[in-house]
C-alpha cells in the first residue's frame, strides 16, 4: 500500500535537505504487525508531525529514528548512514543528535529536577558544577520552569513534567527535537503553552522537529508536513494545506473525529 | 509454552553477555556501583540481624528437643547449631530472605524505569543502560551477599548461644567448646561461595525481570512477583547443585 502522495509533494526536494530516509520500514512484534513498508524523509528544518489513532504505531516509529527500537525489516538513514549497522559508538553519536520529549516526561525519579536537566551534562562533559548551573538554569528558563529548579519531580504537574522533560531533551544541544504526545493529557490551556513552545523551539534552537500527536488543533499551530499513520501502513504525507484540502477518507474521518473544524 | 521458556531464556543469556561485555569505566556507573553497595550491603543489615538471630535460636531450641534426653555431651548442641548456620542455613535463609527484599526492589525499579519509558531515555541519551542499570546492581549482589553471610553467621551464633545460655540448655564454654570442635574453615568458604551464587541469582534474575516489564503498574507487579518466585526457586535448585558438587 502506497501513500497517497499529494501533487507538489515535498519528497521532490532536493537531497542536501534530507535529514533522516526511512526506507521499507517495517515492524512486527512477534506476530503482530504494527505497520509494513514505510518509506519517509524527514528535511532539515521542518516541524513535521505524525498523527494516528492510537496503538498504530507513532511511537514505535519515532523509536526507529534513533534506534531505541530495531525494525523487522527496512533502513533508517541520517545523514546517508544507516544507523542500524553502527557499533555502539557511532550509534552514540547519532542518538545525542536527537533529543526526545517522552509521553510521560520520562524524568528520572530517583533525582531532582535539577538533577534531571544536569544529567546530561554531567555524563557526557566534563563541564565545571558553575557551567552546569548555568546551562540548566537557562533551559529551565526556555520552558519557564525556573522556579521549579529544586522541587522533587514527584511535585511536578502533568504539564511542569513535559518542560522538564524538554529542557532535559535540549540541554546536550540536539538537532532534532522529537516529541511523542507533549499536550496529551494536558488541559486546553497548558496544551497551548507546549504549542507555543515547541514552536519558539523551533525558531529559536533552529532544531528539526518530529512531533507525534492525535491532536488537530496542535498539527494545524506547529507542523509544515503531516504523515498519516493508517492500517498498518504510511496511509498519507503531505503538508499542512494539502490536508486541509485533502478527500481522502480514512484521513478526513481522523479529522472529523478529532472535532476540529478545518474551515 | 516451550517456544516461552526458551524465549525467556534466550532473552536472560542476551541481558547477561551485553553485562559482561560492557565495562564500568566512566564515572555514573562507578557511582551506581557505589549506591548498590549501600542499597544492597548497608539497608539490607537490620533485616539479616533479626534473620540471623531468630535462625540461631531456633536451630539450639529444635536441635536440644531433637536430641533429648539421649545420653550425648551437650556441647554437642553447639556443634550441630554451628555447621548448620554455616553451611546451610545463614547462606540460604537469608537469600530467601532478601530475595523479597533486594529483588523486589530492583524488579521494581527497573520495570517503572521501562515502563516509564526512562531506559529510553538513558538509551537516547547515548548511555548503554545495561552497564548503567544492570551491571553495577549485580557486581553489587555478588560482592555484598557473601559479606551479609557473615554478618547473618555471626549474629546467627551469637542468637544460637545466648538462646543456650537463657533457656538453661547449655553454659556459652560448652556451646563454644562444641561450636569449635567441628569447626571448617571450607564451610565458611563454602557458605560464601553459596551466597555469592545467590546473590548473582536475585539480582541477575531481579534485573532481567524489571529491564524487560511491559504492560504498566500492573506488569510491572508481576514481574516483581515473578522476580521473587524464581529467585527463591532458583536458589533452592542452586542450593543443590552446589551441595552435590561442592560437599
Ligand atoms: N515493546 C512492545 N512489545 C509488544 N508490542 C508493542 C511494544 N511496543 C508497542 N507495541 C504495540 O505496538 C503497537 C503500536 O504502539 P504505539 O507505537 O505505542 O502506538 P501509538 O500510536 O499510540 O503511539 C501497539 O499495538 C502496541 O501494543
Ligand atoms: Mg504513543
Amino acid at each position: 500500500m502506497n501513500p497517497t502522495l499529494d501533487a507538489n509533494s515535498p519528497a521532490e526536494t532536493p537531497s542536501e535537505k534530507t535529514l533522516i530516509q526511512v526506507r521499507g520500514l517495517s515492524k512486527s512484534f512477534g506476530s503482530t504487525v504494527v505497520w509494513n513498508d514505510v518509506n519517509l524523509d524527514v528535511y532539515k528544518g521542518e516541524t513535521l508531525a505524525v498523527i494516528g489513532r492510537s496503538g498504530c504505531g507513532k511511537s514505535v516509529l519515532l523509536k526507529h529514528f534513533n534506534a531505541l527500537l530495531t525494525p523487522t525489516s527496512g533502513d533508517v538513514l541520517v545523514d546517508g548512514v544507516n544507523i542500524f549497522e553502527l557499533d555502539y559508538v557511532g550509534l552514540r553519536q547519532i542518538r545525542q543528535r536527537f533529543g526526545i520529549l517522552f509521553q510521560g516526561g520520562a524524568l528520572f525519579d530517583s533525582i531532582s529536577t535539577y538533577e534531571n536537566i544536569a544529567f546530561p551534562l554531567r555524563v557526557f562533559t566534563t563541564l565545571s558544577d558553575a557551567e552546569i548551573r548555568d546551562r540548566v538554569m537557562e533551559a529551565l528558563e526556555r520552558v519557564s520552569l525556573a522556579h521549579a529548579a529544586e522541587r522533587s519531580t514527584a511535585e511536578l504537574s502533568g504539564g511542569m513534567r513535559k518542560r522538564v522533560g524538554l529542557a532535559r531533551a535540549i540541554i546536550l544541544n540536539p538537532e532534532v527535537l522529537m516529541y511523542d504526545e507533549p499536550t496529551s493529557g494536558l488541559d486546553p490551556q497548558t496544551s497551548d503553552e507546549i504549542n507555543d513552545l515547541i514552536v519558539a523551539l523551533s525558531e529559536s534552537l533552529n532544531v528539526t522537529s518530529i512531533v507525534i500527536t492525535h491532536d488537530m488543533h496542535s498539527v494545524l499551530k506547529i507542523a509544515d508536513r503531516v504523515v498519516f499513520l493508517h492500517d498498518q501502513a504510511l496511509h498519507w504525507m503531505g503538508t499542512v494545506e494539502q490536508l486541509k484540502q485533502s478527500n481522502d477518507g480514512p484521513l478526513r474521518d481522523f479529522v472529523r473525529a478529532s472535532e476540529y473544524s478545518l474551515a | 509454552m516451550r517456544f516461552t521458556l526458551f524465549h525467556e531464556f534466550g532473552l536472560y543469556g542476551t541481558l547477561l553477555y551485553q553485562a559482561m561485555r560492557s565495562s564500568l569505566e566512566s564515572t555514573p556507573y562507578r557511582m551506581n556501583l557505589f549506591q548498590e553497595f549501600v542499597k544492597i550491603g548497608y539497608e539490607s543489615i537490620p533485616i539479616i540481624l533479626l534473620t540471623g538471630v531468630f535462625t540461631g535460636a531456633v536451630m539450639t531450641i529444635q536441635t536440644a528437643y531433637q536430641l533429648g534426653n539421649a545420653f550425648i555431651a551437650s556441647s554437642i548442641i553447639g556443634s550441630i547449631v554451628t555447621q548448620s548456620l554455616l553451611i546451610e542455613l545463614s547462606a540460604v535463609i537469608s537469600s530467601l530472605v532478601l530475595a523479597g527484599k533486594v529483588g523486589a526492589r530492583i524488579a521494581t525499579e527497573l520495570g517503572t524505569m521501562r515502563v516509564s519509558e526512562q531506559i529510553d531515555a538513558l538509551e537516547s541519551m547515548g548511555l548503554n543502560s545495561v552497564s548503567f542499570l544492570v551491571v553495577p546492581r549485580i557486581l553489587a549482589g555478588m560482592l555484598m551477599f557473601p559479606v551479609l553471610y557473615v554478618v547473618a553467621a555471626a549474629t546467627g551464633l551469637t542468637g544460637g548461644l545466648l538462646t543456650g545460655v537463657l533457656t538453661d540448655t547449655l553454659p556459652a564454654f560448652e556451646f563454644m567448646k562444641g561450636a569449635r570442635m567441628f569447626f571448617f574453615p571450607w564451610d565458611v568458604l563454602f557458605g560464601m561461595i553459596k551466597s555469592i551464587v545467590f546473590g548473582f541469582i536475585i539480582t541477575s534474575i531481579s534485573c532481567y525481570k524489571g529491564y524487560y516489564a511491559t504492560g504498566g503498574a500492573e506488569g510491572v507487579g508481576q514481574s516483581t512477583t515473578q522476580a521473587t518466585v524464581l529467585s527463591c526457586m532458583y536458589i533452592l535448585v542452586a542450593d543443590f547443585v552446589l551441595a552435590s558438587l561442592l560437599l
